[in-house]
């Protein structure tokens, strides 16, 4: 079982009285659906001819679309006050980071077939890799000090490091708008998505803010 | 012979249609037979009379192991006609051939004109005319894949010899039809309509420049360009242009819709390049579509034939 299914995720707050473990199944169920039917229609051959770069588009996609969804439960907050999805926020975030490594482990491995020279040739010479190689290694320190005893230890430095999940965001947004010779409509609305998030965020941060206790 | 790596062994499917193509051909090769003995009153054969033309490429290249290696590793026809780049449709590449299903060809024509003696417009027939021939082409594609496509066509420097280009002549341009109502892609302002490519006149005239009618022994799928487009074997895949009904021979470089689009990503001669990046990607290597991953080659391995067209030119210049 992951380490970000443990029930840890549901102890902060007095919001966890507002969950019920129906929440906490239907997330897990929704966010390894994806994987299942990709693995399944990749083993099938109902990708069409270019099975491999289907697979990497698709890992990709849903990286991006739970990172998005990682940082709505803060927006949602502070556009409504509500706040019973922030328990969730952890989870989202940790797949959003699950995809995003397997997206870059089928891109080195089912496309590149772990040969190294091409494969670093191939960052090196690409600014679309080079972002999405920023990306994933902050995803990779937001995963890692997501882990409760580090985010303790981290104190305030956690915050400010979990912010960059916005500088991340906006990387894999270019790196997906890079991807094509043209502006396309999902890598658009995806920025689209992104910058309204921030914008959220900011709102928050600028907003003279009443105590909490 | 060119080393082949055991990935690139012929899967048993590829095989499949590899017999199913070589039982085509047979058909193919019978009816052009019996073919021409029926054109050979009605259709009039083109002269070649052109002084000022470069001339073809003296001696067809030795392609034959080339043709060999290639001829082991054809990608199916349904990922060659199920995987395609037809803006003109659709930006999905697995969507074009359903949305270009009813796309009507008939009737056709081509219009060569611009700057030659004898300006024409062909029609499909008149085309079919030309001596067909096949050719089989790794086509590479400037997102970095690419396919083995078995052609068929004839030589575009049979088609401009015909028309006499004048010794102003010094490139090539094509069209692609405009047409909104049958190419729904074409209400989108992705690029400018209709698509313009351009070639130097000693390209086009470069025996490994056809037009092609054809692909596995069948005319060409509407999605592949039908019923008649450019290859041009070793630039990239955009250059090869596709259901042409234009042919201007002219003076100054044709602008083409790519180099329009996005100046500093694509040039006038987009030949394949490993040392050349493209701005957002590598040239290095590609995916081949239904196979490995494979390092590309200079001139996508046809540098022994086309090399001598751009000794001492800047390739990294003139990209």
């Amino acid at each position: 079982m992951p380490a970000w299914t443990s029930k840890r995720t549901s102890e902060r707050g007095p919001e966890r009285r507002l969950g019920t473990p129906w929440l906490t199944i239907a997330l897990h169920t929704g966010a390894l659906i994806p994987l299942v039917v990709l693995a399944w229609r990749y083993w099938q051959g109902g990708l069409g001819p270019a099975s491999v770069g289907a697979v990497i588009r698709r890992l990709g996609r849903y990286a991006l679309g739970f990172l998005i969804l990682s940082l709505a439960p803060t927006a949602i907050r502070t556009i409504t006050g509500y706040g019973g999805l922030l328990r969730v926020r952890r989870a989202l975030g940790l797949y959003a980071f699950f995809y995003a490594a397997l997206h870059a482990l089928a891109f080195a491995g089912l496309d590149y077939e772990f040969r190294l020279g091409l494969l670093f040739q191939a960052i090196g010479e690409s600014r679309r890799e080079i972002v999405g190689l920023l990306a994933l290694i902050i995803l990779v320190a937001l995963a890692v000090t997501s882990i409760p005893s580090l985010m303790r230890r981290l104190g305030r430095y956690w915050q400010w490091l979990h912010r960059l999940v916005y500088a991340a965001g906006a990387l894999v947004v270019l790196h997906y708008i890079w991807n094509y010779k043209a502006l396309r409509t999902w890598p658009a609305l995806a920025g689209a998505a992104l910058a309204l998030l921030l914008a959220a965020r900011l709102m928050a941060w600028l907003r003279p803010r009443p105590r909490r206790d | 012979m060119k080393k082949i790596n055991p990935s690139e062994i012929t899967p048993k499917h590829v095989y499949l249609n590899r017999r199913q193509f070589v039982a085509g051909m047979a058909a193919l090769v019978a009816a052009s037979a019996l073919g021409a003995c029926a054109r050979e009153s009605e259709v009039e054969i083109p002269t070649t009379s052109a002084t000022e033309v470069p001339p073809a490429t003296p001696e067809p290249p030795n392609l034959t192991a080339q043709a060999e290696e290639l001829a082991e590793n054809l990608t199916p026809l349904e990922s060659v006609a199920g995987y395609n780049n037809f803006y003109e449709f659709t930006l999905s590449k697995s969507q074009v051939a359903r949305l270009a299903a009813d796309f009507d060809t008939s009737p056709w024509t081509v219009e060569v004109g611009g700057l030659v003696r004898e300006p024409q417009v062909f029609g499909l027939e008149e085309l079919m005319a030309f001596e067909q021939e096949e050719r089989i082409y790794r086509m590479r594609c400037v997102e970095a894949w690419s396919m083995v496509i078995p052609w068929n066509g004839f030589p575009l420097a049979s088609l401009l010899e015909a028309v006499e280009p004048t010794s102003e002549a010094r490139f090539v341009r094509f069209e692609t039809l405009y047409d909104p109502q049958q190419m729904p892609g074409q209400a989108s302002n992705v690029l400018d309509w209709p698509y313009v490519e351009g070639l130097r006149l000693d390209e086009a005239m470069h025996d490994l420049t056809i037009l092609a009618t054809g692909l596995y022994g069948e005319a060409l799928p509407p999605q592949n360009g039908a019923p008649v487009r450019l290859v041009v074997p070793w630039k990239y895949g955009f250059k090869s242009i596709k259901s042409i009904v234009k042919i201007d021979l002219v003076a100054e470089m044709p602008i083409s819709s790519w180099m329009a689009a996005a100046p500093n990503e694509y040039g006038f001669y987009a030949n394949v390049n490993p040392d050349v990046p493209h701005p957002r990607w590598s040239q290095a290597s590609e995916r081949v579509i239904g196979g490995g991953r494979r390092e590309t080659e200079l001139f996508n391995g046809y540098q022994e034939e086309v090399a001598y067209l751009y000794a001492g030119m800047d390739l990294e210049e003139n990209f």
